[in-house]
């Protein structure tokens, strides 16, 4: 495979042909935030907070769905860069109820983290504290729609990984939800495997484990990166 | 059918048209005031004084004026009739003999039809848009044949390329590039998608385009399948828009039957089919990548681009797809040859562009003009200006789009110059605002359409959208804070940037140019709300002292 | 230079905050060099003072008392602080929002699950009426500096203080920002 050189941030960088910036920068050590990614996953650039600001194009670009080239210059972390992933968090703060006293995930939240990795000492925009449900039918797990981001993370890992495709999205813009199979409650869901991918996959508390209390629910999504190798690369290592 | 026999079909057509046409408009606009009755007392008039052989009524598609119809147009004499109703249609075939006619005139010669060159509308509102005869006696499918006989695939990309026609569905990114690209992408198996879903509101040039002269639609679709080597074509057309869906139906239906469509048409290598699909009420689904995935059958979110559709489309395939207009403007060019239409327009936008007129304008209804007339020509004339005062501002391009203030009305109705002045050209919706409008209002409404129309994927249009609607809304009614007018210009910018999709991406256009002209609006309403705050010393509502 | 006028109030909080606070333990004695409280539910004050240098406000904004304190304090005070989740997100009692209207809420609580006599507590100037939604402290006034937490750590209190007491706003950075 091709070896491709570029700038990031003003340092040189080498990547392979076919690379990803997000996966430059990690190999380079300049992270760069993210929260609809998951590796082994496809990548929808849908949260918007990998963006970066490449040299000879006016629109911002999203990291995780951009193909290294030779000669590119990429900064991923300028004032401007801040600012808007600081703004996009506030706006997801403020879009949902994300009440971490109270949550099974605190302390183990990847918005929780965002959000301090950002700079957000609180959000300039209003809260608006949606009208959203609960569902625990289900008899292992269970989905709190308040805490959703939409990152759409359990969509593409029982679509891609388990191949259920129990999760979908329903419903336009800020009206927008996760669904098990046709809007249905998910103990009923028929296409669902209780596999656990999804509760693996949520970056926040929204997908949990019933029986677990504030704070307790700890979440390791090294598991689906196991069952992703295993399946490209054959080989069983973490 | 070979190309000798669809010359004989015209021929024969042609023939058999009688001296006087009378022309009733049996688009949506005229249908919603009636004109069916009308038409209908046309025909009995025509049966009762026995002048069946002399004069033919004819169902015809957008006469244009749509805001006073019924329309009834008479031909030889070029009589225009407006607001017509059934009991003056008998008078508009008894003055054809020579009678008095009691319908009301209007005038052809008006700017409103005088200032216009029919490109795109050179058939809309003169033939049936039910009849593939009437079509094919308008010189329809003669610039299929020339393609197929006389020219290479490569040859009609050059001379797509040559026009210089760009995209008129609001990007207007060049046809002939696009058209090249997909050509170029190696690939069995290509499609050519023709974008209906017209969706800014007070936008409706496509739906008359597709109501009056379906065939021409076909006919630019297979054009440029012939160009790009493909050979299925899909018609995206929204769910609200039924009479250009029948008469879709009935044109594929048609062209079917007399070998226009299918395999080996006209006796060439082409094999061509086109179906349609029918949207069911999303506006997003006329973003390129998000009507691509609704006719797959998925929720028609876009995606990042690149890929572009032109080298992965429609299930990986590379795919042509082009708005309604667009492909309209096809069958002229090759028919007129490219440099024709290059000789209207300006230097970088070249051909006409179909305006659809609304708002507060006194002449409502559709127009077609050169690239480049200024849009003072556009409101005052050929509008005819506003009922009360003067107009204050023009919005083009929807909601995706910026007002032009009335000081700005000498710009010229161009890509470059409108979005110079912080619009752009878009769909060809063109809103008139007079005095009594308000421009935080005129913003919160476009607002208020992106936060409905989201498709929820990316965080800055989903969220954002809504966050932005809160502000507008908080000041336009008098509540807002200096700090809101500050926030939002910020939340716009970033909007701007980072949204995934042309919706998020263009959704603070009108906040951020009416930000730019009438700024004194928004301070206005932010003084409001402090005197108001301060009369009643209201210390419980907000106040972020 | 004189001792730095402090004080500290809770409106809709648990108080949790303010025992966060006295878990500084010993570096308050430290502390007690520095600031004068003039004000504070731990401390024996009637009235909110003027000429405060620093408050911290711990608690959402729940009730129309709690707004026109509110209102008094940004007016008296030259540093306004949101202390503890509730006050910068509205938390926990913030999570009556989403059940909109206050109506069906005190329905609910005081007449459906009363035993005996259920009636909504009314006392005109006793018991402050509810506002319509509970709100986060910056949605009403103007705040300078913000510590998250649910409460805030004696650690993270500590950092903030000590800009303040330095004569610095505090800006809280890394994990320092973590709410929950």
């Amino acid at each position: 495979m091709a070896v491709i050189t570029l700038k990031i941030n003003g340092k040189d960088v080498t990547a392979h042909e076919g690379q990803t910036l997000l996966e430059a920068a990690r190999d380079a050590n300049l992270p760069i935030p993210t929260l609809c990614h998951l590796h082994g996953l496809s990548d929808v650039a849908a949260c918007r907070l990998c963006i970066v600001e490449v040299v000879g194009t006016p629109r911002l670009l999203a990291a995780c769905v951009t193909r290294v080239a030779d000669g590119m210059e990429v900064s991923t972390n300028t004032e401007r860069l801040q600012e808007y992933r600081r703004m996009i968090v506030e706006l997801l703060f403020a879009e949902g109820n994300h009440f971490c006293a109270v949550c099974l995930a605190n302390g183990n939240c990847e918005l929780q983290n965002l959000g301090a990795a950002v700079g957000m000492d609180h959000s300039r925009y209003e809260y608006l504290y949606p009208k959203r449900s609960v569902d625990i039918t289900h008899e292992r797990f269970g989905v709190d729609h308040n805490r959703c981001v939409l990152c759409s993370r359990c969509v593409r890992v029982c679509d891609e990984v388990e191949g259920a495709h129990t999760w979908d999205i329903a419903g336009r813009g800020g009206k927008a939800r996760v669904i098990a199979d046709m809007n249905k409650p998910w103990g009923d869901a028929s296409s669902c495997t209780t596999c656990g991918k999804c509760v693996q996959a949520c970056p926040t508390g929204a997908i949990f484990r019933l029986g677990a209390t504030v704070a307790e629910m700890q979440k390791d999504s090294s598991r689906l990166e196991l069952i992703v190798t295993a399946r490209e690369k054959r080989q069983w290592v973490r | 059918m070979d190309p000798s026999e669809l010359q004989e079909l015209a021929a024969r057509e042609r023939a058999a048209q009688p001296k006087i046409v009378i022309r009733t408009c049996m688009s949506t606009a005229c249908l919603a005031v009636d004109s069916e009755p009308v038409k209908a007392a046309l025909d009995a008039a025509v049966e009762e004084t026995g002048l069946k052989d002399r004069v033919k009524v004819v169902g015809v598609g957008c006469l244009g004026l749509c805001g006073k119809g019924p329309l009834v147009a008479v031909d030889p004499t070029g009589e225009l009739y407006q607001h017509v109703t059934p009991e003056q249609a008998r008078s508009i075939v008894s003055s054809v003999a020579g009678g008095p006619v009691t319908a009301e005139r209007l005038d052809p010669t008006s700017p409103f039809f005088s200032k216009q060159v029919a490109v795109v509308r050179e058939n809309s509102g003169m033939i049936d848009p039910e009849r593939i005869e009437a079509y094919i006696a308008a010189d329809g499918y003669v610039a299929l044949t020339t393609a197929l006989r006389d020219m290479s695939p490569s040859d009609v990309v050059d001379a797509i390329t040559a026009s210089g026609l760009r995209g008129r569905g609001g990007a207007g990114f060049p046809t002939g590039l696009k058209w090249a690209m997909v050509a170029k992408s190696p690939s069995d198996r290509k499609f050519v998608v023709c974008n209906g879903d017209e969706g800014d509101p007070g936008a409706f040039m496509d739906r008359s385009i597709l109501e009056s002269d379906p065939h021409r639609v076909l006919e630019g679709m297979a054009i440029a399948a012939y160009a790009v080597g493909a050979s299925q074509g899909f018609i995206y057309v929204r769910g609200e828009y039924p009479l250009a869906i029948t008469r879709l139906k009935k044109a594929i239906q048609q062209a079917k039957r007399l070998g226009l469509l299918g395999a080996q048409i006209l006796d060439s290598s082409l094999d061509l089919r086109i179906d349609l699909r029918i949207g069911a009420g999303a506006f997003v689904c006329g973003e390129e990548t998000g009507l691509l995935a609704s006719i797959e059958g998925r929720r028609g979110t876009p995606r990042a681009r690149p890929p572009f559709p032109a080298e992965r489309g429609l299930w990986g395939f590379p795919t042509v797809i082009n708005n309604v207009e667009t492909l309209a403007n096809i069958p002229t060019i090759l028919r007129k040859g490219p440099e024709w239409f290059a000789s209207i327009g300006t230097e970088r936008s070249k051909g006409t562009k179909v305006f659809a007129l609304a708002g507060k304008i006194l002449n409502t209804g559709l127009i077609e003009v050169p690239m480049g007339m200024p849009l003072r020509t556009i409101v005052e004339e050929m509008g005819g200006g506003v009922a009360v005062g003067k107009a204050k501002a023009v919005q083009t391009g929807g909601p995706s789009g910026g007002c032009i203030p009335a000081a700005l009305f000498d710009t010229p109705v161009d890509f470059e110059a409108l979005a110079q002045v912080g619009s752009m050209m878009g769909s060809g919706g063109l809103v008139v605002m007079d005095e009594a409008d308000n421009m935080v209002d005129v913003a919160r409404f476009f607002m208020e359409f992106c936060t409905e129309e989201s498709c929820g994927k990316c965080v800055p249009c989903r969220a954002g959208t809504v966050q932005m609607l809160r502000m507008l809304t908080r000041i336009a009614d008098g509540e807002g804070h200096e700090e809101d007018l500050e926030t939002l210009e910020s939340l716009c910018t970033m909007v701007k940037s980072a949204s995934l999709c042309g919706l998020g991406q263009s959704a603070p256009n009108p906040v951020l140019s009416t930000l730019r002209y009438f700024r004194h609006e928004y301070e206005e309403a932010l003084r409001r709300r402090r005197s108001s705050h301060e009369e009643s010393g209201d210390k419980a509502g907000d106040s972020a002292g | 230079m004189g001792k730095i006028r402090f004080a500290s109030v809770w409106l809709g909080g648990c108080s949790g905050c303010h025992m966060s606070f006295l878990d500084l333990d010993e570096w308050l004695i430290d502390l007690a060099e520095l600031v004068e409280v003039v004000y504070s539910p731990i401390a024996d004050a009637k009235v909110f003072p003027s000429n405060v240098d620093v408050t911290l406000i711990e608690g959402a904004v729940c009730n129309e008392d709690n707004l026109e304190v509110l209102h008094t304090i940004r007016e008296r005070s030259r540093l306004l602080v949101s202390f503890g989740d509730c006050a910068v997100t509205g938390n926990v009692p913030a999570m009556r929002n989403p059940l909109g209207d206050v109506d069906p809420i005190l329905q609910v609580v005081y007449v459906e699950a009363a035993d005996a006599q259920g009636q909504y507590p009314v006392e005109s100037g006793v018991v402050p009426p509810l506002l319509p939604r509970v709100r986060p402290v910056h949605e009403c006034v103007r705040v300078d500096a913000f510590i998250s937490g649910c409460p805030p750590s004696a650690d993270r209190i500590k950092a903030a203080l000590e800009a303040i007491v330095a004569g610095e706003t505090p800006h809280l950075t890394g994990s320092q920002l973590k709410a929950g």
